[in-house]
Protein backbone atom coordinates (compact mmCIF):
# COMPACT_ATOMS: atom_id res chain seq x y z
CA UNK A 1 0.00 0.00 0.00
CA UNK A 2 1.26 3.50 -0.63
CA UNK A 3 3.44 4.99 2.15
CA UNK A 4 2.86 8.57 2.56
CA UNK A 5 5.88 9.33 4.28
CA UNK A 6 9.57 8.68 2.84
CA UNK A 7 11.67 6.78 5.10
CA UNK A 8 14.60 8.04 3.84
CA UNK A 9 16.81 10.92 4.34
CA UNK A 10 18.42 13.40 0.98
CA UNK A 11 21.98 11.70 1.55
CA UNK A 12 19.93 8.26 1.26
CA UNK A 13 18.23 8.95 -1.16
CA UNK A 14 21.51 10.06 -3.08
CA UNK A 15 23.21 6.57 -2.15
CA UNK A 16 20.56 4.99 -3.53
CA UNK A 17 21.15 6.93 -7.00
CA UNK A 18 24.94 6.58 -6.59
CA UNK A 19 24.46 2.37 -6.75
CA UNK A 20 23.10 2.89 -10.42
CA UNK A 21 25.78 2.10 -13.02
CA UNK A 22 25.94 3.97 -16.19
CA UNK A 23 24.14 2.21 -18.98
CA UNK A 24 27.11 2.67 -21.53
CA UNK A 25 29.81 3.26 -18.84
CA UNK A 26 29.22 0.97 -15.74
CA UNK A 27 32.60 1.33 -14.05
CA UNK A 28 30.68 4.24 -12.62
CA UNK A 29 27.44 4.91 -11.01
CA UNK A 30 25.38 7.98 -12.73
CA UNK A 31 26.06 10.40 -9.58
CA UNK A 32 29.60 9.99 -10.34
CA UNK A 33 29.21 10.70 -13.95
CA UNK A 34 27.56 13.77 -12.69
CA UNK A 35 24.24 13.97 -14.72
CA UNK A 36 22.13 14.00 -11.15
CA UNK A 37 21.59 17.74 -10.23
CA UNK A 38 19.49 17.42 -7.49
CA UNK A 39 17.14 15.39 -5.50
CA UNK A 40 14.32 16.69 -3.29
CA UNK A 41 12.17 15.36 -0.52
CA UNK A 42 8.64 17.05 0.05
CA UNK A 43 5.51 15.53 1.51
CA UNK A 44 5.64 12.29 0.25
CA UNK A 45 7.79 13.06 -3.46
CA UNK A 46 11.26 12.00 -4.52
CA UNK A 47 11.99 15.00 -7.14
CA UNK A 48 15.58 13.79 -9.50
CA UNK A 49 16.45 16.68 -11.91
CA UNK A 50 18.54 14.86 -14.27
CA UNK A 51 21.10 16.43 -16.78
CA UNK A 52 22.01 14.22 -19.97
CA UNK A 53 25.39 14.36 -21.17
CA UNK A 54 24.69 14.80 -24.69
CA UNK A 55 20.76 15.78 -25.95
CA UNK A 56 20.70 12.72 -28.17
CA UNK A 57 22.42 10.21 -25.66
CA UNK A 58 20.16 7.32 -25.64
CA UNK A 59 21.50 6.24 -22.13
CA UNK A 60 18.97 8.86 -20.94
CA UNK A 61 16.42 7.08 -21.66
CA UNK A 62 17.85 4.24 -18.88
CA UNK A 63 18.69 6.28 -16.70
CA UNK A 64 14.97 7.41 -16.46
CA UNK A 65 14.23 3.49 -15.96
CA UNK A 66 17.00 2.80 -13.84
CA UNK A 67 15.57 5.92 -11.51
CA UNK A 68 12.41 4.45 -11.27
CA UNK A 69 13.20 0.96 -10.77
CA UNK A 70 16.00 1.73 -8.00
CA UNK A 71 13.98 4.04 -5.96
CA UNK A 72 10.64 1.53 -6.02
CA UNK A 73 13.05 -1.16 -4.99
CA UNK A 74 13.38 0.95 -2.37
CA UNK A 75 9.97 1.17 -1.04
CA UNK A 76 9.86 4.92 -2.79
CA UNK A 77 6.32 4.87 -4.75
CA UNK A 78 6.14 8.89 -5.36
CA UNK A 79 8.85 9.44 -7.97
CA UNK A 80 9.16 12.81 -10.42
CA UNK A 81 11.79 13.17 -12.80
CA UNK A 82 12.91 16.23 -14.26
CA UNK A 83 14.76 17.07 -17.37
CA UNK A 84 17.17 19.82 -16.69
CA UNK A 85 19.06 21.25 -19.54
CA UNK A 86 20.62 23.86 -18.14
CA UNK A 87 23.20 25.00 -16.51
CA UNK A 88 24.83 22.29 -19.69
CA UNK A 89 26.42 18.68 -18.41
CA UNK A 90 30.27 19.40 -18.75
CA UNK A 91 32.92 16.75 -18.11
CA UNK A 92 34.04 19.15 -15.47
CA UNK A 93 31.42 17.61 -13.05
CA UNK A 94 32.98 14.25 -13.09
CA UNK A 95 34.85 14.02 -9.96
CA UNK A 96 38.93 13.03 -9.97
CA UNK A 97 37.76 9.75 -8.39
CA UNK A 98 35.34 8.83 -11.30
CA UNK A 99 38.32 9.62 -13.73
CA UNK A 100 40.65 7.35 -12.02
CA UNK A 101 38.04 4.88 -12.49
CA UNK A 102 37.40 5.40 -16.43
CA UNK A 103 41.19 5.21 -17.08
CA UNK A 104 40.92 1.63 -14.86
CA UNK A 105 37.99 0.30 -17.26
CA UNK A 106 40.11 1.43 -20.51
CA UNK A 107 38.48 4.71 -21.12
CA UNK A 108 41.15 7.49 -21.05
CA UNK A 109 39.10 10.62 -18.79
CA UNK A 110 38.84 13.80 -19.96
CA UNK A 111 41.70 15.99 -19.53
CA UNK A 112 41.47 19.42 -17.64
CA UNK A 113 41.00 22.35 -18.88
CA UNK A 114 41.04 21.45 -22.48
CA UNK A 115 37.49 21.97 -22.91
CA UNK A 116 37.47 23.49 -26.30
CA UNK A 117 36.83 27.26 -26.25
CA UNK A 118 37.18 28.06 -29.89
CA UNK A 119 35.90 25.36 -33.07
CA UNK A 120 37.27 24.38 -36.38
CA UNK A 121 41.01 24.80 -36.57
CA UNK A 122 41.52 27.05 -33.25
CA UNK A 123 42.33 24.01 -30.99
CA UNK A 124 45.77 22.67 -30.48
CA UNK A 125 46.84 18.96 -30.07
CA UNK A 126 45.98 17.63 -27.34
CA UNK A 127 48.19 14.81 -25.12
CA UNK A 128 45.24 11.68 -24.44
CA UNK A 129 48.03 8.90 -22.49
CA UNK A 130 47.75 5.98 -23.58
CA UNK A 131 45.33 3.76 -21.23
CA UNK A 132 48.02 0.98 -21.51
CA UNK A 133 51.03 2.01 -21.58
CA UNK A 134 50.94 5.89 -20.69
CA UNK A 135 52.85 7.00 -23.69
CA UNK A 136 52.32 10.42 -24.47
CA UNK A 137 52.81 9.46 -28.41
CA UNK A 138 49.10 8.76 -29.17
CA UNK A 139 46.88 9.67 -32.22
CA UNK A 140 43.10 10.26 -32.92
CA UNK A 141 41.75 8.01 -35.18
CA UNK A 142 38.06 9.97 -35.10
CA UNK A 143 36.33 12.74 -32.99
CA UNK A 144 33.44 10.38 -32.54
CA UNK A 145 33.24 6.95 -31.23
CA UNK A 146 30.94 4.43 -30.01
CA UNK A 147 28.98 6.50 -28.26
CA UNK A 148 28.68 10.90 -29.15
CA UNK A 149 30.69 11.22 -25.82
CA UNK A 150 33.54 9.52 -26.28
CA UNK A 151 36.55 9.79 -29.46
CA UNK A 152 38.68 7.34 -31.08
CA UNK A 153 42.38 7.36 -30.11
CA UNK A 154 45.51 5.22 -30.90
CA UNK A 155 48.47 4.52 -29.25
CA UNK A 156 51.55 4.57 -31.57
CA UNK A 157 53.92 2.54 -29.31
CA UNK A 158 51.74 -0.34 -27.70
CA UNK A 159 49.47 0.23 -30.89
CA UNK A 160 46.65 0.26 -28.54
CA UNK A 161 43.20 1.64 -29.67
CA UNK A 162 41.32 3.16 -27.37
CA UNK A 163 38.42 5.51 -26.46
CA UNK A 164 39.03 9.24 -24.49
CA UNK A 165 35.97 11.19 -22.93
CA UNK A 166 35.58 13.92 -24.84
CA UNK A 167 35.76 17.07 -22.99
CA UNK A 168 32.37 19.20 -23.56
CA UNK B 1 2.98 35.03 -27.98
CA UNK B 2 2.94 31.15 -27.47
CA UNK B 3 1.83 30.42 -31.44
CA UNK B 4 4.73 32.87 -33.07
CA UNK B 5 7.05 31.05 -30.29
CA UNK B 6 5.71 27.60 -31.27
CA UNK B 7 6.12 28.33 -34.85
CA UNK B 8 9.77 29.53 -34.43
CA UNK B 9 10.26 26.22 -32.38
CA UNK B 10 9.11 24.26 -35.13
CA UNK B 11 11.88 26.14 -37.29
CA UNK B 12 14.61 25.17 -35.08
CA UNK B 13 13.66 21.49 -34.25
CA UNK B 14 12.39 20.20 -37.84
CA UNK B 15 15.56 21.27 -38.67
CA UNK B 16 17.20 19.56 -36.60
CA UNK B 17 15.14 16.19 -37.26
CA UNK B 18 15.48 16.24 -40.85
CA UNK B 19 18.92 16.41 -40.87
CA UNK B 20 19.58 13.69 -38.22
CA UNK B 21 17.16 11.19 -40.64
CA UNK B 22 19.13 12.27 -43.61
CA UNK B 23 22.57 11.10 -41.58
CA UNK B 24 20.75 8.32 -40.32
CA UNK B 25 20.45 6.85 -43.72
CA UNK B 26 24.45 6.94 -43.82
CA UNK B 27 23.87 3.97 -40.92
CA UNK B 28 25.57 0.93 -42.58
CA UNK B 29 26.91 3.23 -45.98
CA UNK B 30 29.68 4.81 -44.73
CA UNK B 31 32.88 4.87 -46.64
CA UNK B 32 34.72 3.91 -43.70
CA UNK B 33 33.73 2.52 -39.77
CA UNK B 34 35.28 5.83 -38.46
CA UNK B 35 32.26 7.74 -40.37
CA UNK B 36 29.89 5.45 -40.35
CA UNK B 37 29.90 6.03 -36.52
CA UNK B 38 30.76 9.89 -37.27
CA UNK B 39 27.73 10.50 -39.37
CA UNK B 40 25.18 8.84 -37.31
CA UNK B 41 26.97 10.50 -34.01
CA UNK B 42 26.17 13.41 -35.68
CA UNK B 43 22.57 12.44 -36.42
CA UNK B 44 21.88 11.39 -32.69
CA UNK B 45 22.47 14.99 -31.58
CA UNK B 46 20.37 16.42 -34.18
CA UNK B 47 17.73 13.92 -32.91
CA UNK B 48 18.50 15.12 -29.37
CA UNK B 49 17.98 18.33 -30.21
CA UNK B 50 14.71 18.05 -32.19
CA UNK B 51 13.14 15.83 -29.19
CA UNK B 52 14.20 18.75 -26.31
CA UNK B 53 12.31 21.22 -29.07
CA UNK B 54 9.50 19.27 -29.28
CA UNK B 55 8.99 18.15 -25.66
CA UNK B 56 9.16 21.77 -24.85
CA UNK B 57 6.33 22.30 -27.06
CA UNK B 58 4.13 19.94 -26.22
CA UNK B 59 4.30 20.90 -22.60
CA UNK B 60 3.55 24.62 -23.85
CA UNK B 61 0.32 23.42 -26.06
CA UNK B 62 -0.61 21.02 -23.00
CA UNK B 63 -3.22 19.53 -25.49
CA UNK B 64 -2.15 16.10 -25.52
CA UNK B 65 0.04 16.00 -27.81
CA UNK B 66 3.58 13.94 -27.77
CA UNK B 67 6.68 14.65 -29.09
CA UNK B 68 6.07 11.45 -31.78
CA UNK B 69 2.93 13.03 -33.30
CA UNK B 70 5.02 16.09 -34.27
CA UNK B 71 7.89 13.57 -35.67
CA UNK B 72 5.04 11.52 -37.68
CA UNK B 73 1.92 13.04 -37.72
CA UNK B 74 2.82 16.29 -39.89
CA UNK B 75 2.14 16.82 -43.54
CA UNK B 76 5.40 18.14 -45.47
CA UNK B 77 3.49 21.60 -45.60
CA UNK B 78 3.24 21.67 -41.57
CA UNK B 79 7.41 21.00 -41.76
CA UNK B 80 9.42 24.36 -41.13
CA UNK B 81 13.08 23.18 -41.67
CA UNK B 82 15.67 24.90 -43.92
CA UNK B 83 15.49 23.49 -47.01
CA UNK B 84 19.32 22.62 -46.60
CA UNK B 85 18.90 19.87 -44.27
CA UNK B 86 16.37 17.96 -46.65
CA UNK B 87 18.85 18.36 -49.60
CA UNK B 88 19.71 14.35 -50.60
CA UNK B 89 23.21 12.75 -49.14
CA UNK B 90 24.50 12.28 -52.41
CA UNK B 91 28.21 10.86 -52.38
CA UNK B 92 30.31 11.64 -49.21
CA UNK B 93 31.44 15.02 -50.23
CA UNK B 94 27.68 16.11 -50.85
CA UNK B 95 27.06 15.04 -47.47
CA UNK B 96 30.01 17.08 -46.35
CA UNK B 97 29.45 19.99 -48.21
CA UNK B 98 25.82 20.44 -46.99
CA UNK B 99 26.66 19.27 -43.11
CA UNK B 100 29.15 21.95 -43.37
CA UNK B 101 27.08 24.70 -44.64
CA UNK B 102 24.47 24.28 -41.96
CA UNK B 103 27.23 23.06 -39.06
CA UNK B 104 28.65 26.18 -40.13
CA UNK B 105 24.99 28.00 -39.72
CA UNK B 106 23.89 26.46 -36.49
CA UNK B 107 27.16 27.06 -34.83
CA UNK B 108 27.31 30.70 -35.46
CA UNK B 109 22.98 30.65 -34.34
CA UNK B 110 23.16 28.73 -31.20
CA UNK B 111 26.47 31.29 -30.14
CA UNK B 112 23.40 34.44 -30.35
CA UNK B 113 20.38 32.08 -29.23
CA UNK B 114 22.21 31.14 -25.94
CA UNK B 115 21.76 34.99 -25.35
CA UNK B 116 18.07 34.60 -25.36
CA UNK B 117 15.93 36.38 -23.11
CA UNK B 118 13.93 33.39 -23.58
CA UNK B 119 15.39 30.97 -20.53
CA UNK B 120 14.05 27.72 -22.21
CA UNK B 121 15.96 28.78 -25.67
CA UNK B 122 19.21 29.69 -23.97
CA UNK B 123 19.54 26.71 -21.81
CA UNK B 124 19.00 24.50 -25.04
CA UNK B 125 21.57 26.44 -27.37
CA UNK B 126 24.25 26.37 -24.62
CA UNK B 127 23.71 22.78 -24.16
CA UNK B 128 23.48 21.65 -28.21
CA UNK B 129 25.95 24.58 -28.70
CA UNK B 130 28.64 21.69 -27.23
CA UNK B 131 27.80 19.03 -29.62
CA UNK B 132 27.56 21.47 -32.72
CA UNK B 133 31.16 22.25 -32.35
CA UNK B 134 32.13 18.96 -32.74
CA UNK B 135 29.74 18.59 -35.89
CA UNK B 136 31.67 21.63 -37.54
CA UNK B 137 35.28 20.89 -37.18
CA UNK B 138 33.90 17.41 -38.40
CA UNK B 139 32.49 18.74 -41.61
CA UNK B 140 35.36 21.63 -41.81
CA UNK B 141 38.14 19.49 -41.73
CA UNK B 142 36.77 17.12 -44.26
CA UNK B 143 36.16 20.19 -46.32
CA UNK B 144 39.75 21.39 -46.21
CA UNK B 145 40.93 17.24 -46.92
CA UNK B 146 38.62 16.81 -50.08
CA UNK B 147 39.67 20.66 -51.26
CA UNK B 148 43.48 20.35 -50.54
CA UNK B 149 43.49 16.49 -51.63
CA UNK B 150 43.59 15.37 -55.28
CA UNK B 151 42.49 16.62 -58.12
CA UNK B 152 39.59 14.43 -58.39
CA UNK B 153 38.49 15.31 -54.55
CA UNK B 154 38.93 18.90 -55.10
CA UNK B 155 36.87 19.19 -57.86
CA UNK B 156 34.07 17.05 -56.69
CA UNK B 157 33.89 18.59 -53.39
CA UNK B 158 33.76 22.26 -55.42
CA UNK B 159 30.49 20.96 -57.20
CA UNK B 160 29.05 19.95 -54.11
CA UNK B 161 29.43 23.64 -53.02
CA UNK B 162 28.49 25.29 -55.68
CA UNK B 163 25.07 23.02 -56.14
CA UNK B 164 24.24 23.52 -52.33
CA UNK B 165 24.76 27.14 -52.73
CA UNK B 166 21.32 28.46 -53.95
CA UNK B 167 20.13 26.65 -50.51
CA UNK B 168 22.05 28.46 -47.86
CA UNK B 169 20.03 31.88 -47.92
CA UNK B 170 16.96 29.83 -46.48
CA UNK B 171 18.92 29.33 -43.44
CA UNK B 172 18.74 33.00 -42.59
CA UNK B 173 15.38 34.20 -44.11
CA UNK B 174 13.35 35.86 -41.99
CA UNK B 175 9.42 36.89 -41.67
CA UNK B 176 7.56 38.54 -39.46
CA UNK B 177 6.88 36.39 -36.87
CA UNK B 178 10.75 35.86 -36.51
CA UNK B 179 11.36 39.70 -36.97
CA UNK B 180 9.19 40.27 -33.68
CA UNK B 181 10.74 37.26 -31.70
CA UNK B 182 14.18 39.23 -32.89
CA UNK B 183 12.56 42.83 -31.57
CA UNK B 184 11.91 41.03 -28.35
CA UNK B 185 15.22 39.55 -27.83
CA UNK B 186 13.92 36.10 -28.23
CA UNK B 187 15.05 35.18 -31.65
CA UNK B 188 18.99 36.17 -32.61
CA UNK B 189 19.70 38.72 -34.93
CA UNK B 190 19.86 37.02 -38.17
CA UNK B 191 21.89 39.51 -40.19
CA UNK B 192 24.82 39.20 -37.66
CA UNK B 193 24.28 35.21 -38.11
CA UNK B 194 25.16 35.62 -41.92
CA UNK B 195 27.78 37.55 -41.18
CA UNK B 196 29.43 35.46 -38.92
CA UNK B 197 28.96 32.10 -41.12
CA UNK B 198 29.83 34.01 -44.39
CA UNK B 199 33.62 34.56 -42.57
CA UNK B 200 33.63 31.10 -41.27
CA UNK B 201 32.45 29.70 -44.99
CA UNK B 202 35.16 31.55 -46.47
CA UNK B 203 38.09 30.84 -44.09
CA UNK B 204 37.62 27.07 -44.79
CA UNK B 205 36.81 27.38 -48.17
CA UNK B 206 40.00 29.18 -48.42
CA UNK B 207 42.17 26.34 -46.45
CA UNK B 208 40.90 24.29 -48.64
CA UNK B 209 42.10 25.41 -51.90
CA UNK B 210 38.63 25.76 -52.78
CA UNK B 211 36.44 29.29 -54.48
CA UNK B 212 33.48 30.35 -52.91
CA UNK B 213 30.32 30.63 -55.06
CA UNK B 214 28.98 33.92 -55.93
CA UNK B 215 25.60 34.50 -54.41
CA UNK B 216 22.69 33.98 -57.48
CA UNK B 217 19.71 33.44 -57.22
CA UNK B 218 18.67 31.77 -53.66
CA UNK B 219 16.08 28.97 -53.00
CA UNK B 220 13.27 29.81 -50.45
CA UNK B 221 10.27 28.69 -48.94
CA UNK B 222 10.48 26.57 -45.99
CA UNK B 223 9.30 29.29 -43.76
CA UNK B 224 5.88 29.00 -45.59
CA UNK B 225 5.74 25.03 -45.27
CA UNK B 226 7.15 24.66 -49.17
CA UNK B 227 9.73 22.30 -50.04
CA UNK B 228 11.41 20.50 -52.37
CA UNK B 229 10.32 17.24 -53.81
CA UNK B 230 13.14 15.33 -51.34
CA UNK B 231 10.72 16.33 -48.15
CA UNK B 232 8.08 14.51 -48.87
CA UNK B 233 10.07 11.05 -49.84
CA UNK B 234 12.34 11.17 -46.85
CA UNK B 235 8.90 11.99 -44.99
CA UNK B 236 7.30 8.91 -46.45
CA UNK B 237 10.52 6.97 -45.04
CA UNK B 238 10.35 8.23 -41.70
CA UNK B 239 6.61 8.10 -40.99
CA UNK B 240 5.65 5.08 -42.32
CA UNK B 241 5.86 2.91 -39.38
CA UNK B 242 3.54 5.30 -37.18
CA UNK B 243 1.12 5.69 -40.10
CA UNK B 244 0.78 2.56 -40.91
CA UNK B 245 0.65 0.95 -37.30
CA UNK B 246 -0.36 3.83 -34.76
CA UNK B 247 0.95 3.82 -32.12
CA UNK B 248 3.29 1.13 -32.44
CA UNK B 249 5.73 0.87 -29.78
CA UNK B 250 9.68 -0.14 -30.38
Amino acid sequence: MYNNKIKYTEKEVWDILDTIPDPEVPAISIVELGVIRKVTLENNKVTVNITPTYSGCPASERFKADIKEFLTKAGIENIELIMQYSPAWTTNWLSDEAKEKLRIYGIAPPIDGTEDKGFLFESGPKVVPCVKCNSKNTEVISQFGSTACKALYKCNDCLEPFEYFKCI
Amino acid sequence: MNESLIKYLFRIGDSSLILGQRLAEWCSNGPTLEEDVALTNISLDNFGQARIIFSHIAELENNGKTEDDFAFRRNEREFYNALITERPNGHFGDTIARNFLFDAFQYHFYTELSNSKNKFLAGFAEKSLKEVKYHVRHSGEWVVRLGDGTEESKEKIQKSINDLWDFSGDMFLTDSNIDNLSKEGIAPDYSLIYNNWKKTVKEVLERATLVVPEDGYMQNGSLDGRHSEYLGHLLGDMQFLQRSYPNAKW
